[in-house]
């Protein structure tokens, strides 16, 4: 099993890593020539006397892709969190036809993610899409929107659809955080009378902040490599190119192998570093036994 | 619990939006797949007609019946060889006890995390060397990356419940490590192996990015990619019709599998969450 995982995993990072420092193409990755660090920074001293500098580390294109990412990544989750939260208390109240409902959210996850961006390109659809009519319709509109393709709200679509598919995987997760809380908690907050909202507040946040932070960071690392919605739903937009999208358009598209590979190796970095932040502020310790 | 009448009203609007928000796009890709023609370009809210066109149209031209045939075989050996290795890890992990178990378990649970774009060069370059380039098993060998450490994960926490009892009554009677694994844990794992082994093929059957760059041919593609890449007549003609028939037929298997295993879905989620 760990040679599989070896073989699938740890072998295949390494060349990738490698690759980045070499000037591999596609056509020509076996003897590909060691270039130190120059896919990454490189400067060059015209005849003019000016010197210029080139590589990923400053390349404007790259570090818009990084904030892409970002954005993209802290509001999906965000929004998630709270969307998730609140379906979670919902499904975490006794009430008639909570398996259906239950069964429903789960449909938008079980969908994949390319079937998703198809659906939602349909319904955003400028010319004959449904949510242009709604709107219209509702009066909230004046004309119809070009959801995908305007550079304006190409992103709000993105996180639309990312946020539809996955809260519920989100409320799933706090779901499970919420049943754990035991039942006598409130009757004794009921009994002394405390107001719900003050108890959301004290007593719920707090016991199920532990499975709220694990369900942020398993969306957050899936946020950060998001590949397959932006590259169906809005290609070749320069709003929404993530760090993923703009990695494998030189791997593959523009034959820049090596910068390619230069670009995945930091963008594992950068999500590597977020995550050691993210978990070394939120305190969670991943490996404890139970 | 009982409740004012005013917020139980309030509470099933609550309900009622989010039933909407979560069923009504699968609802309205139904409608559409059904329309042909130019009916397809009015706005409707609810069915006015009824035609198989659109699905007659993807299952009979091009190939993607074909790929239907090649996710389904990817998806079904990607589980079958995923749960067989990480059952005899999981024994492994949550039984005998070694050095550097915890981490060993960490460093699965973060590969399980990888950005995928990290290793897909170096995993290129390893399928071209293979000469498995344009082929099932290409995808079937990629895929293990995100399959293996999530079954291996939840397949060693549920083993960690199993009384040690059990297996030492086998030692006792003079089991091997071996038949202790087939005879004595399988009957028990069966719910747990089933769920992961469920969510392991979801995640197969949906998988984008290692499709779309480990194949080259129409004819080897998996259905996601297929559908990304579904063009009409001419380039700047959408086949809406086809690509929403297209997405129901992926769809409906998986929404009927989800709403039949409801519970066993649910628990295998939380169980990669929650518990680690």
């Amino acid at each position: 099993m760990m040679i599989v995982l070896a073989t699938v995993a740890g072998w295949p990072l390494y060349r990738t890593i490698y690759f980045g420092f070499t000037d591999a193409s596609l056509t020509n990755l076996d003897d590909a020539r060691w270039i130190g660090f120059a896919n990454y920074f490189t400067s060059l001293t015209l005849p003019s006397g000016a010197t210029v500098y080139d590589g990923l580390l400053v390349d404007p294109a790259w570090w818009r892709a990084v904030w892409n990412t970002v954005r993209f990544t802290v509001v999906s989750v965000t929004l998630e969190t709270i969307l998730g939260m609140v379906v979670a208390l919902v499904l975490n109240a006794e009430f008639k036809g909570r398996g259906l409902v239950r069964a429903a959210i789960l449909i938008p996850w079980a969908i994949p993610t390319v079937v998703s961006a198809k659906m939602w390109a349909w319904m955003l659809n400028d010319q004959f899409g449904i949510l242009n009519d709604i709107l219209l319709g509702l009066g909230l509109i004046s004309e119809k929107i070009a959801w995908t393709a305007s550079p304006d709200t190409a992103m709000l679509a993105v996180v639309i659809v990312d946020v539809w598919k996955t809260t519920p995987f989100m409320a799933l997760l706090i779901l499970a955080g919420l049943q754990m809380i035991p039942g006598d908690i409130y009757e004794a907050a009921r009994i002394d009378g405390v107001n719900p909202i003050k108890v959301f507040w004290k007593v719920t946040l707090p016991l199920v902040r532990p499975a709220l932070m694990v369900a942020v960071i398993f969306r957050g690392l899936d946020a950060l490599r998001i590949f397959d919605l932006i590259y169906v739903l809005t290609p070749n937009s320069e709003e929404t190119k993530t760090m993923s999208v703009y990695a494998r358009e030189y791997l593959f598209d523009f034959d820049k192998f090596a910068y390619g590979s230069a670009a995945s190796t930091l963008l594992f970095l950068i999500i590597g570093l977020i995550t050691i932040l993210y978990v070394w502020i939120g305190r969670i310790d991943m490996s404890r036994e139970r | 619990m009982a409740m004012k009448p005013l917020k139980a009203v309030a509470f099933y609007a609550l309900v009622a939006v989010i039933m909407m928000v979560a069923i009504f796009p699968f609802y309205y890709a139904v409608l559409t797949s059904v329309k042909s023609g130019t009916a397809l370009f009015e706005v409707d809210y609810w069915p006015r007609s009824f035609s198989p066109d659109n699905y007659v149209a993807v299952l009979t031209t091009g190939t993607f019946l074909r790929n239907l045939g090649n996710s389904l075989l990817i998806s079904t050996v990607v589980v079958a060889l995923s749960l067989l290795l990480s059952i005899t890890a999981a024994f492994a992990l949550s039984r005998i006890n070694f050095r550097g178990r915890g981490l060993l378990l960490l460093t699965i649970l973060s590969v399980s995390m990888f950005p995928q774009i990290a290793v897909l060069a170096g995993l290129f370059e390893l399928i071209r060397a293979f000469g498995i380039f344009n082929t099932p098993l290409a995808l079937i060998f990629a895929y293990m990356i995100f399959t293996l450490p999530f079954t291996v994960w939840v397949l060693t926490t549920f083993m960690r419940d199993l009384p040690i009892e059990i297996e030492e009554a086998a030692i006792v009677d003079g089991a091997t490590p071996w038949m202790i694994v087939t005879r004595v844990f399988m009957p028990l794992m069966w719910p747990a192996l089933v769920t992961t082994g469920l969510l392991a093929f979801i995640a197969a059957w949906n998988e984008f990015l290692f499709a779309l760059t480990f194949t080259s041919s129409n004819s080897q593609r998996t259905v996601p990619v297929a559908i990304a890449l579904l063009g009409g007549a001419s380039q700047f003609e959408v086949p809406w019709g086809n690509i929403m028939a297209a997405s129901v037929i992926v769809t409906v298997p998986l929404v009927v599998l989800v709403l039949v295993f409801q519970r066993k879905i649910i628990s295998g989620l939380t169980a990669g969450g929650v518990k680690g």
